[in-house]
């Protein structure tokens, strides 16, 4: 081989886009026209990839759709991915070649709340776009920004108080040790509190640990009513596997799990017993619109192991970018926020019914709480509909106004004007 | 709560961090330990090992039989890594870093991309008991018992067999054994296949614990290089009073503060334990023995 032919094979595997750059090419008919370029930064490998592998396929998804139809105003959408490898100085470099070097119009970017607040800086700076297609601890105010995931106020604000009037009010979080766990605790703490609870401990893992024998007799000790269990990545899933061996049978609620990692369908039955997940998308959503997406996804990607809701987030929001785009007559971050600050950019997406917030620039959805059974099978006991990202707007942050590109928390609000 | 309720929980999380501590360490212990080759693709051993083993149960067979197929597939792949990349590079142990950990990456995103992002777990057998308020796993009871098997063969096989004579003294002084005609390079082979298949072991144990997936063996990594470096060259002397160390630190630092602090504790103790007794616990006691 010769060291040249070497040397592009080297910057492939670096990128990642040997395999994938040949298959994302746009479609033949409108190859030739100056196309809108969409980035996409996701982990397709690492301790994430098991989660975020199916956002990518979604977007290609919605982006294929897009371009069969006859692109967005005439242009076709091109995709520019590559794998930042569950690494955050990877969507770091990454993010600033899109920017500079691809140019590129629009930024799908980021799974994990450490690459998102890695990256967002870098999109600030750049003076980008980017949407953040995944659910999160909530408070991102910043105007080059958009997030399609469920925020708190939306997944616990549900799901928190069903659990403790169903099964008591001792509450038990045990959470990943980053930005998102700890926010998502606060949050946690914060609902517990209002409702009259009481937190019987609260433990924080570092990412990539896997033994839990010790968490889980601190948890027997603590003899909580449930769990909420937020633990991130595909080593820290391994609790549920040594929870169930250990018999510490208490039902679980989770804001992440089932929905982004399924862990229903990794794990043998019945680990999962009793896990309690509010989600705006999962595939065993029974609706019309829901199994017509599934059965869409299945047809293009027949081994993909799940669709999960960061799919969903990811495949709606092409096509909300879509609709902004052709409203605004311009992939300009301006122009495009002033068709937002209109307060009426909605879709019908897979959930159901989607629209953006514009004071936040996040999302309403519709709140699935999916149980799973001893046989890991899926019910939805209850439905949420449209719940709004209420929580920024309440307290402070309106991107029509101001934007303070910041990110804040129940305990560190928007300052008062 | 009584007091044996406690002494038992806290004997319990001593065993299940000294299981963990020497089952991912033990190939490692071989590899590097003895023959000094910086291996960065254990995990990937380990790896290997939990998948075959998920994969052989998922066709039919039982568990036991599973880890003893991952066990020797993991050897086999030992085997011809050892005669394809290893063997080249005795000399050069920097270069068998960048060679093994270039490994790593191959064997990691390949799987990525020929198994797919998770493999479906096999779940954990035999149940669980109660002891006090608590309930404990009783596989984690089987795994530390495999703990001190695994030492205990290790013992055996380097002290008593022929192969482990031969294979230390191929290791001591390589052109004296060769003189005295051994085939030192099939010793070679077969010390390293021994500990890929550790590895392979340690991974088929702890596949119905864990979640399946390409990155699996960097959780290991980390203990089980931790355990090796202050172990010292000698597999036995080192990797299991190594373990029993870090395994009261890791276990007690964990109960009372979480598992941050668990791991700190280990990081701390291993620069510790380094910086008075450079060549690691095995290092001490032989110097003293002598």
């Amino acid at each position: 081989m010769s060291k040249s032919v070497l040397r592009g094979l080297r910057a492939a595997a670096l990128t990642g886009t040997l395999v994938l750059g040949s298959s994302l090419g746009s479609h033949p008919a409108l190859a030739a026209e100056n196309p809108i370029k969409l980035g996409v930064l996701e982990d397709q490998s690492g301790d994430f990839a098991a989660a975020t592998i199916g956002k990518v396929h979604a977007i290609q998804l919605a982006a294929d759709e897009i371009n069969k139809a006859g692109g967005i105003m005439g242009r076709p959408l091109e995709l520019v991915p590559y794998d930042t490898q569950s690494d955050n100085t990877r969507y770091q470099e990454f993010m600033r070649r899109v920017l500079q070097r691809d140019k590129v119009d629009v930024v799908f970017a980021g799974f994990s709340s450490a690459s998102r607040e890695a990256y967002r800086p870098i999109v600030d700076q750049f003076n980008g776009f980017a949407f953040y297609n995944n659910q999160y601890e909530g408070g991102v105010c910043d105007g080059h920004m958009i997030v399609t995931g469920a925020v708190p106020e939306q997944q616990f604000s549900t799901l928190i108080p069903y659990m403790m009037e169903k099964y008591g009010k001792n509450v038990y979080t045990l959470a990943a040790d980053y930005n998102f766990g700890q926010i998502s605790a606060e949050w946690v703490r914060k609902i517990v509190k209002e409702n009259g609870g009481k937190m019987a401990g609260e433990e924080f893992i570092p990412l990539g640990v896997s033994q839990f024998s010790q968490s889980i007799q601190n948890i027997q000790k603590a003899k909580p009513d449930f769990v909420v269990t937020l633990l991130v990545g595909t080593a820290q899933a391994s609790y549920y596997e040594q929870a169930a061996s250990a018999n510490v049978n208490l039902p679980m609620a989770s804001s992440v799990n089932v929905g982004q990692g399924y862990e229903h369908k990794r794990f043998k039955p019945p680990s999962l017993k009793d896990m309690f997940v509010t989600t705006n998308y999962i595939e065993e959503i029974d609706s019309p619109k829901s199994k017509e997406f599934y059965a869409k996804f299945k047809a293009k990607f027949p081994s993909e192991p799940y669709v999960n809701q960061e799919a969903e987030n990811s495949y709606l929001a092409v096509y909300l970018y879509k609709q902004m785009v052709e409203r605004a007559k311009s992939t300009k971050r301006e122009e495009i926020r002033k068709v937002i600050a209109l307060g009426d950019v909605c879709m019908d997406a897979p959930e159901g019914k989607v629209c953006i917030d514009p004071k936040s620039q996040h999302m309403s959805h519709t709140i699935y709480l999916a149980k799973v059974g001893a046989d890991h099978s899926i019910s939805f006991p209850k439905v949420w509909e449209d719940i709004k990202p209420y929580w920024l707007g309440e307290a402070g942050c309106d991107l029509t106004k101001k934007d303070p590109m910041a990110q804040y928390t129940p305990s560190n609000p928007p300052p008062k004007p | 709560m009584d007091i044996a309720t406690h002494v038992f929980s806290a004997l319990y999380q001593f065993g299940d961090a000294f299981a963990f501590l020497v089952l991912s360490a033990c190939g490692l212990a071989v590899i590097f330990g003895m023959m000094g080759v910086i291996n960065l693709a254990h995990g990937e051993f380990i790896m290997c090992g939990a998948y075959v083993t998920a994969a052989t149960v998922h066709a039919g067979l039982p568990l036991p039989l599973g880890i003893l197929v991952g066990t020797l597939v993991s050897a086999l792949v030992g085997v011809v890594v050892e005669l394809a990349v290893i063997r080249h590079l005795y000399d050069r142990p920097l270069d068998t870093i960048v060679a093994t950990w270039g490994l790593s990456l191959i064997a990691t995103q390949g799987t990525l991309i020929m198994v797919g992002s998770t493999m479906a777990g096999v779940g954990t057998p035999f149940g669980s008991f109660q002891v006090g308020d608590y309930s404990y796993s009783i596989y984690r009871i089987v795994l530390f018992c495999a703990a001190l098997g695994v030492l205990a063969a290790l013992y055996a096989l380097f002290n008593w067999t022929r192969f482990g004579v031969l294979a230390r003294a191929t290791i001591q002084v390589p052109h004296m054994a060769a003189a005295l005609g051994v085939d030192t390079r099939l010793i070679y082979s077969l010390t390293f296949a021994c500990g890929a298949g550790l590895a392979g072991l340690a991974g088929g144990l702890y596949a119905p614990t864990m979640t399946l997936v390409p990155t699996m063996g960097a959780t290991f990594i980390m203990e089980a290089f931790v355990t090796v470096v202050i172990g010292g060259a000698d597999v036995f002397l080192g990797t299991a009073p190594a373990g029993g160390v870090l395994a009261v630190v890791k276990s007690v630092m964990t109960s009372w503060q979480g598992q941050l602090f668990g791991q700190i504790g280990l990081l701390v103790a291993v620069i510790i334990v380094v910086r008075v007794l450079p060549k690691g616990i095995s290092g001490f006691v032989l110097r003293e023995r002598t």
